[in-house]
């Protein structure tokens, strides 16, 4: 269990979350893999025991109505009410949640965030935005189809030319979490990373200089 | 775990009974099994020589062929995996560059999904049907050759793409605004789109042949409700490829016309919408993967009960199993969306529909353990395989609901954990069982008995290399692995699943190379097997090994119900005895009942097939090479073959009515109007329904959801273009009154006129719509305008097959071919008359509206 657990680390890792939305996430798998485990030891058991067994007497009603519709939809009714009831809290509202903007295009980010001073800078390929707090993330594209995946902060939301997606997600700790374009988009896909960096709302901005474009988007 | 070949003296398994219990043919009488064999091998075998390979249009001779044919690209596809493999089994991959990589990647799934499943399954469907059915062939010879053309020819120029280095790069799906003429300026995204839906004339060929062969031409007086289940899982297939291909086959036309002319379907700037691609994609994608699934647990519905030797459990509930799947199948492509930015209300929705499609499943799976409960299981071959399906299908359904889970799905969507999911799916759902079927159905195909050893080698292999492959691979995309990466050099905690990833990958490569081997042994070495190997009920076994060219010498009916009427069938004590008019004769029945209805009279040996797949070919590769001048070329070829397929059947003459079996007379084809055409038809044009309704949705989806609307004004608004239109409709319903005009009066020179006159209006109806496309605005200004003209486009191209259709009628009837009994081709032309008029009507009513509300 060691080794598996320490497998599950990495920038990119959905198993180490650092933020709301990636850790109900993150729990809705642990709790269905465990789930599927159980499912694939009764039905595999169930198999080996159909094999050994020669001729015994056999029930449409047991198998058909029991196992195929009973158990399967009894599980499937309680996955599916807590998975939307999961679902639900993620989704951004209108509420006065900081906006920061994320633009896709071949093959780079661009964010516009609360620069140092409070006014809006344009950066490339960091986003900033404030630990401990939720934030929307705007997101559109320039040409063809992104999406845009910070897995330690939660699930990922497409870029799409003409479309504006409304993403919510918070970082609890202050930290650099990784991100990447999740929709394929031509030859330079394999490249098209980002980070966010989460800063301390009360302490000092952290130094913005090195992403920054000089002259913002019109 | 070897298989002994099974001695004589073997005993049969149980069946359900599949024929009417009330109903009784009596037996003709017994004749010598040799020369009703000659005198049915005549009639119905190939041509000899390389003449044979051109003019084939058995279903056993093309079943093959297609069988044969999908393992050759199911190779190719395997060996771009493993190029993958090798490429990603370490983080800086070097060894393909990214373009070549992007088009690989695109290929092996595009190849293993049009060129190796769906015609591997056509294939099993065209081989097995008639067999499993009682009957002698398709319902529709001559379109199964014709599939099987547009296949070889569409899946070459896919391929040789690849070897030129302008294979298709985007992704199987294709998605805009990346495979639109900006983002993707070369041929390859063409390639995709013409080569595809070249290929997919096949699947609706297909799929209208299964329909009918299912629905009409099984053995007489066995009811719909208890045939085998093959039947019914193929019966929702071929419903499933009628309803679900005609959105994929729109998109691609639009996004083609899009790429090729500029009309702006996907451009969000001019009224279009990228997402409008993927709903076209999808809502044919993920049917897809039920129409995989469907013809494989039929495989399994019919193994397993036999290598368990007792009949199956929940017949009843199997069936109501498979229409659920098909119902629900059609209800959950936005799965594939949840990420795109839908409301969590819609996602809801689909989200449970998706996790709901895994009761029929569920079903299904505890109806085989249940089988496989009450009998003694035979550990042979195919048995191996289906052991591989349940273990690898379970995990892939279970990872399947958990990809429904909307919050879940945000995560995984798009990672590795999505490529292992849909292996598990598809590896396990379709792969092993069509193993298992392949390894089943061998010694009817070639009449041996398989080498000892290597076959059990060969799946340990492949299931040890599949697991090892995609088991770690769902870490992998936890882990934060997207697809279609060439590389991750940021990422060494990737690499080590991946290396697993890649060894295992050339294990079971090796696996499917040995099956392929044993496979070709068997063929050239294996011991003669005895007829009946598995000891098999079903009437695909009542024929001697290999099956001959026509299956039965005469066809079964309530007194042959099992494979033990093998002899008595052979003598001629079935139904319609040997070929005695040397016609290819089958039995066409009743749909529900199953009652004998008439004698149908297939097609025989000829080029017409290739020659008419040429002609289509021809416009493609004219469109795919961008010279626009030659494609009407095409389009005339394409219609001077389809006239001659008219050309050569039919009679002059009326028949006397045909003795199928003492006391039961029956009159040939032609001679009655409930034909298998007429059939066809119904269902070529529920698929052609399909269409028109995916066109309304795209007016629909964009009118709503796509940001540059309303539209520019139009110029449509005038007095000339409202009496264009109402001429045109004005004559498409005359044109349908003279249609049953000229039936009406076929056997009177009144029923010629008529069909004269239902030609005059088809031409009066064309020439109007040609009117109305010169008052159109210009279909590059806006996705309105382009819409309108694709509307026009479908009426006119209605319009010229019913006019084809008219003009046999007329050519029918002046040249003696009709008569109070035969009736010609003016029943098929009432069908294409109505549904012109019918969707012009909408299509009219559509853009008034549009007038009217702007």
């Amino acid at each position: 269990m060691v080794p598996l657990l320490a497998a599950c680390g990495g920038g990119h890792s959905t198993l180490s979350p650092a933020g709301p939305a990636a850790r109900d996430i993150a729990l809705l798998w642990w709790i269905m893999l465990a789930g599927s485990a159980l499912i694939c030891v009764l039905v595999f058991g169930l198999l080996v025991l159909a094999v050994r067994n020669n001729g015994a007497r056999r029930s449409e009603r047991t198998w058909i109505w029991g196992w195929g519709l009973g158990f399967s939809m009894s599980v499937l009714v309680v996955l599916l009410g807590f998975s939307l009831w999961l679902g639900e809290g993620m989704l951004a509202r209108a509420d006065d949640v900081p906006r920061v903007q994320a633009h896709a295009a071949q093959w780079e980010w661009r964010f516009d965030q609360p620069g140092p001073d409070g006014a809006i800078v344009q950066t490339r390929d960091t986003l900033y935005v404030p630990a401990g707090q939720d934030f929307d993330v705007v997101i559109t594209a320039q040409d063809v189809i992104h999406s845009f995946w910070v897995p330690q902060l939660g699930g990922k939301m497409d870029a799409i030319p003409g479309h504006q997606n409304i993403h919510r997600l918070r970082a609890d700790q202050p930290g650099t979490y990784e991100g990447l374009c999740a929709e394929f988009c031509g030859t330079g896909h394999s490249f098209m990373r980002f980070t966010v960096v989460a800063y301390d709302p009360n302490g000092p901005m952290p130094d913005m200089s090195g992403a920054l474009i000089p002259e913002t988007r019109p | 775990m070897t298989d002994p070949q099974p001695q004589g003296g073997r005993t049969i398994a149980p069946m359900d009974p599949m024929f009417d219990p009330a109903s009784d043919v009596a037996p003709n009488a017994p004749q010598r099994a040799l020369a009703l064999h000659r005198q049915l091998d005549r009639t119905w075998s190939d041509e000899p020589g390389w003449r044979g390979f051109f003019t084939s249009v058995n279903h056993g001779t093309i079943g093959l062929r297609f069988m044969a044919t999908s393992f050759v690209f199911f190779a190719i596809g395997g060996v771009l995996a493993m190029l993958i493999r090798a490429q990603l089994a370490t983080r800086d991959g070097a060894f393909l560059d990214v373009e070549l990589y992007n088009q690989i990647f695109t290929m092996h799934g595009s190849i293993m999904m049009f060129l190796f499943a769906i015609p591997m399954l056509e294939g099993l469907a065209l081989w097995l049907l008639p067999k499993i059915l009682g009957a002698r062939d398709m319902a529709f010879p001559r379109l199964s050759a014709l599939g099987y053309w547009c296949y070889l020819f569409g899946g070459t120029v896919i391929v040789l793409s690849l070897v030129a280095g302008v294979a298709p790069d985007g992704g199987w799906f294709m998605y805009v605004p990346l495979a639109d003429s900006t983002h993707t300026p070369g041929i390859n995204a063409d390639v995709w789109l013409l080569g595809v839906t070249f290929v997919e004339i096949s699947a609706m060929a297909a799929a209208v042949e299964i329909t009918v062969t299912i629905l009409r031409c099984r053995a007489a007086h066995m009811p719909l409700t208890r045939m085998p289940l093959m039947g019914w899982y193929l019966l929702g297939t071929a419903v499933m490829m009628l309803v679900g291909f005609p959105p994929l086959i729109l998109g691609s036309i639009l996004l083609e016309v899009q790429r090729a002319f500029d009309w702006p379907f996907f451009d969000i700037a001019r009224g279009g919408d990228p997402l409008l691609w993927q709903h076209l994609f999808w809502l044919f994608g993920h049917p897809e993967v039920y129409i995989i699934f469907l013809p494989a647990a039929g495989a399994l519905s019919t193994i397993i009960p036999i290598m368990s030797r007792t009949t199956i459990l929940g017949y009843g509930a199997i069936v109501a199993a498979i229409a659920g799947l098909v119902f629900l199948s059609f209800g959950l492509w936005v799965h594939h969306m949840f990420t795109v930015g839908i409301p969590h209300m819609a996602l809801a929705f689909f989200s449970a529909a998706s996790a709901l499609v895994a009761v029929p499943t569920a079903i299904q799976v505890f109806a085989w353990i249940g089988t496989l409960w009450d009998g003694k299981v035979s550990f042979r071959l195919p048995m191996l395989y289906v052991m591989g399906f349940f273990i690898t299908f379970v995990l892939g359904g279970l990872t399947g609901v958990m990809l429904a889970m909307v919050p879940f799905n945000w995560q995984a969507h798009d990672t590795a954990f999505v490529t292992a999911h849909l292996h598990y799916v598809l590896v396990g759902g379709f792969v092993f069982p069509m193993l298992a079927a392949v390894s089943y159905w061998m010694p009817l195909i070639c009449g041996r008995w398989r080498v000892r050893g290597l076959g059990e080698s060969a799946f340990w292999l492949i299931l040890i290399g599949f697991h090892g492959t995609f088991f770690l691979m769902h870490l992998t995309g936890l882990l934060g692995m997207p697809r279609r990466v060439a590389v991750y050099p940021n990422n060494p905690e990737w690499e080590w699943l991946n290396l697993i990833s890649s060894i295992f990958g050339m294990i079971m490569s090796a696996g499917f190379a040995l099956f392929a081997f044993d496979v070709v042994m068997q063929w050239l070495f294996g011991r003669r097997s005895w007829r009946n190997p598995w000891g098999a009920p079903t009437l695909d076994w009542a024929m001697p090994v290999p099956a001959p060219s026509y299956n039965f010498a005469s066809l079964p009916g309530p007194r042959q119900p099992d494979s033990s009427a093998l002899l008595p069938l052979a003598r001629g004590e079935g139904l319609l005895p040997g070929a005695p008019r040397d016609l290819r004769e089958t039995l066409a029945l009743d749909a529900g009942s199953g009652r004998p209805d008439h004698v149908a009279v297939l097609a025989k040996s000829t080029m017409l097939p290739l020659f008419t797949s040429a002609a289509i070919g021809s416009f493609f590769g004219a469109v795919l090479a961008g010279i626009y001048w030659l494609a009407p070329v095409g389009i005339v070829l394409t219609l001077i073959a389809g006239w001659k397929w008219g050309d050569i059947m039919g009679s002059t003459t009326d028949h006397p009515d045909v003795r199928v079996a003492p006391g039961l007379t029956l009159p040939l084809h032609w001679q009655t109007r409930n034909t298998l055409a007429r059939t066809g038809t119904v269902a070529l044009l529920l698929a052609d329904g399909t269409l028109y309704a995916s066109l309304l949705f795209g007016v629909g989806f964009l009118s709503v959801v796509a940001p540059a609307w309303p539209a520019p004004a139009s110029g449509l608004s005038t007095l000339p273009m409202a009496v264009t239109a109402a001429l045109a409709l004005a004559a498409m319903a005359v044109g349908l009154i003279a249609a049953h005009r000229a039936e009406a009066l076929r056997d009177r020179a009144a029923g010629t006129t008529w069909a004269g006159i239902g030609l005059a209006a088809c031409l009066v109806a064309l020439v109007a719509l040609a009117g109305l496309a010169l008052g159109l605005d210009d279909p590059r200004r806006h996705a309105r305008d382009a819409l309108r003209a694709v509307i026009l486009g479908f009426a006119v191209f209605h319009g010229v097959v019913t006019a084809m259709l008219a003009l046999r009628s007329l050519a029918d009837a002046r040249g003696g071919r009709t008569s109070w009994a035969r009736r010609g081709a003016a029943p098929i032309w009432q069908l294409f008359q109505s549904f012109w008029l019918g969707t012009s009507a909408v299509s009219l009513t559509l853009v008034a509206a549009q007038e009217v509300l702007s």
